[in-house]
């Protein structure tokens, strides 16, 4: 065996032991697990309401919470407030298709369920995550008969939320550009 | 378009005031960046430093002593005194909600320094100590876990270059030319090379499970922001990043984590990362409905929009800036494209008549920006500048008409229409169309 040759086989087997090693390389195993308790904090209710948390609102309850925590952005009328950033919440409906539409709560959103869960998250604007889940219950009650969604004596808890009919249920469908 | 300024559903997208005309100059050492920003030009440049530099005394000969020493920044450097380029913000609008644009004309290569990466908030910037920060990911996996930035830190780590894009840029221009310059037009995009740890490797740790289809991403910020994810994007090449061009994160871009979402509209890039969860359904949050969805003709609007298409914007010569004469130029711009690279950039002159290729800096990189140029020598008489990128999936870049036909007025998201702009006969550049 010459000299390259041996050159080539020592080359040929480092080579062999090194793709034998790229097969299974290691990968981290790090992490530590999270109890039920711990995932608590991570609520997000998608439309069919699992996770949504016990308790019930009315609407008049809902009003007075309102007035308090949501009126100076929003409008004492739901109406929104151009200095504040704080977005009609009712109001639109049998625009959307016209030149100016109106998107709101009323007119646009398609699942009740999202009022909850972003008023939940991130609402009042200067105190997101402050209201109790009664009072989120409440203020969504209160928004959606103010819009004509639910009467002025529902109650939502868990059960009714998911159930609601918003008006523009079928507005939406997937971009359909080419993927 | 026509309800811009009135609808609400523009939510700090729009200002609520033009940004005023104030003269561009293009001119060797101009300071046109600070009369753009509205802020002191060289002539006060002795009393107030531009933000990011620190005043130093000017030498008359700089040859004739020595400079200043070493250190005295204290370790971290800060850029001239004499570069004033910043990032704008639009007037009225909530500043904890608002957006600021990057000053694309001041900009030269294809990486925006982070300080001048754009910024959209949905409650402020969050202040927040990594030693404390973690990323649960959770839903349907077998093992839920908590990931600290040390185990992330640990992980096999990548880096990578890609633009985000605002679903929002260039909605000014749906009805028509508004915009006075580049930054306002296009502002809402910025480059960086981001470095973290692919999604597959946390997936890997915490076993997916074969029902789940969807992540929800969410910050920690006081919007405690989500947007669901489809499972094959995020295990195709969803990076959660720690690194943004050589060093940690800025605040604003998500200190100390962040999704990293290649292609897809910037919101859904969640900032200060604290969770994914893997369900099998959308959550249907708000960014996701009442946001972030694009309203057609018939009153029914797009939903889950996620991939930037190809675009591309002329940025030199572009809005409110002015030729000192005929003769030579380097006509420069930016192209990208969501769906892969660009392959191919187009300029005209002439208003559309005919369409020159353009040289393209360097191999353009998987949806990543890339800088195109082509040499002119301007006659002196009036003319109009586009551009047009075409990408590797073929798609080509549209004029605003084929948008507009196909979306009407109302998408407001997603516009990458075509962009021109206007030299005149004395040199000065608007946004007119072709």
């Amino acid at each position: 065996m010459s000299r390259l040759e041996v050159l080539l086989a020592f080359a040929v087997a480092i080579g062999g032991f090194n793709a034998l090693a790229a097969e299974s390389p290691p990968g981290p195993n790090l992490g530590s697990p999270v109890s039920a308790t711990e995932l608590a904090r991570f609520i997000a209710i998608p439309q069919s309401g699992a996770g949504l948390p016990h308790g019930r609102g009315e609407v008049a309850q809902g009003k007075a919470i309102y007035s308090a925590r949501c009126a100076a952005c929003h409008g004492e009328h739901l109406e929104g407030v151009k200095e504040t950033g704080g977005v009609a919440l009712i109001g639109g409906r049998g625009t959307l298709a016209s030149a100016k539409p109106v998107k709101t709560v009323e007119s646009y959103w398609p699942y009740a369920t999202t009022i909850f869960d972003y008023v939940r998250r991130a609402m009042p604007f200067n105190a997101p995550g402050s209201l109790t889940d009664e009072e989120v219950y409440a203020v969504t009650a209160y928004i959606l008969a103010s819009g004509h969604v639910i009467p002025e004596d529902a109650v939502l808890d868990e059960v009714s939320l998911p159930r609601i009919d918003m008006p523009n249920r079928q507005g939406f469908y997937r971009d359909p550009r080419p993927k | 378009m026509s309800s811009a300024e009135d609808c609400d559903c523009k939510e700090g997208m729009f200002p609520r005031k033009p940004l005023s005309r104030r003269g561009l100059l293009f001119a060797a050492g101009s300071t046109a960046g600070a009369i753009a920003a509205g802020l002191p030009g060289r002539a006060s440049a002795e009393n107030t430093p531009p933000p990011g530099a620190a005043l130093y005394e000017v030498a008359t000969d700089p040859t004739k002593e020595p400079g200043r020493a070493i250190g005295l920044d204290g370790g971290y450097g800060t850029r001239s005194q004499f570069e004033t380029a910043v990032r704008i913000v639009p007037s009225g609008s909530n500043p904890y909600t608002t957006f600021s644009l990057t000053p694309l004309a001041s900009l030269v290569g294809n990486i925006t320094p982070s300080g001048l990466h754009y910024e959209r908030h949905h409650a402020g910037v969050p202040t927040i100590d990594p030693a404390r920060h973690s990323l649960v990911v959770h839903g349907l996996v077998e093992t839920a876990k908590r990931f600290t930035m040390e185990d992330i830190k640990r992980m096999p780590s990548v880096t990578r270059k890609h633009f985000i894009e605002c679903s929002g840029n260039t909605n000014s221009e749906w009805a028509g030319p508004k915009g006075k310059t580049v930054q306002f037009t296009h502002g809402l995009l910025s480059t960086s090379e981001w470095t973290g740890v692919h999604f597959s490797i946390f997936a890997r740790q915490v076993g997916l499970k074969a029902e789940g289809l969807w992540v929800l991403a969410e910050g920690s910020d006081g919007a405690v922001m989500t947007r669901s994810i489809p499972i094959e994007k995020v295990l195709r090449d969803a990076l959660i990043a720690y690194g943004q061009n050589g060093e940690a994160l800025r605040p604003e871009q998500g200190y100390p984590l962040r999704l990293v979402l290649p292609g897809y509209e910037g919101n859904t890039h969640i900032k200060w990362l604290q969770s994914l969860q893997v369900s099998d359904v959308p959550f249907m949050s708000r960014e996701e409905t009442s946001k972030y969805t694009d309203l057609m003709p018939d009153g029914r609007a797009w939903q889950f929009v996620f991939e930037m298409d190809a675009k591309s914007v002329i940025t030199f010569p572009s809005g409110e800036m002015r030729l000192p004469g005929p003769g030579y130029y380097e006509i420069r711009g930016l192209a990208w494209a969501g769906r892969g690279r660009v392959a191919r950039v187009e300029v005209s002159t002439d208003g559309g008549r005919t369409w020159t290729l353009a040289e393209l800096e360097g191999t353009p990189e998987p949806i990543c920006t890339v800088r195109f140029k082509l040499p002119w020598l301007w006659d002196g008489k009036p003319a109009t500048l586009l551009s047009r990128c075409q990408d590797e999936t073929g798609y080509i870049q549209p004029t605003r008409e084929k948008l507009v036909a196909e979306r009407g007025l109302n998408a407001y998201y997603h516009y990458n229409g075509i962009q021109s702009w206007s030299v005149a006969a004395d040199g000065s550049v608007a946004n007119v169309a072709a």
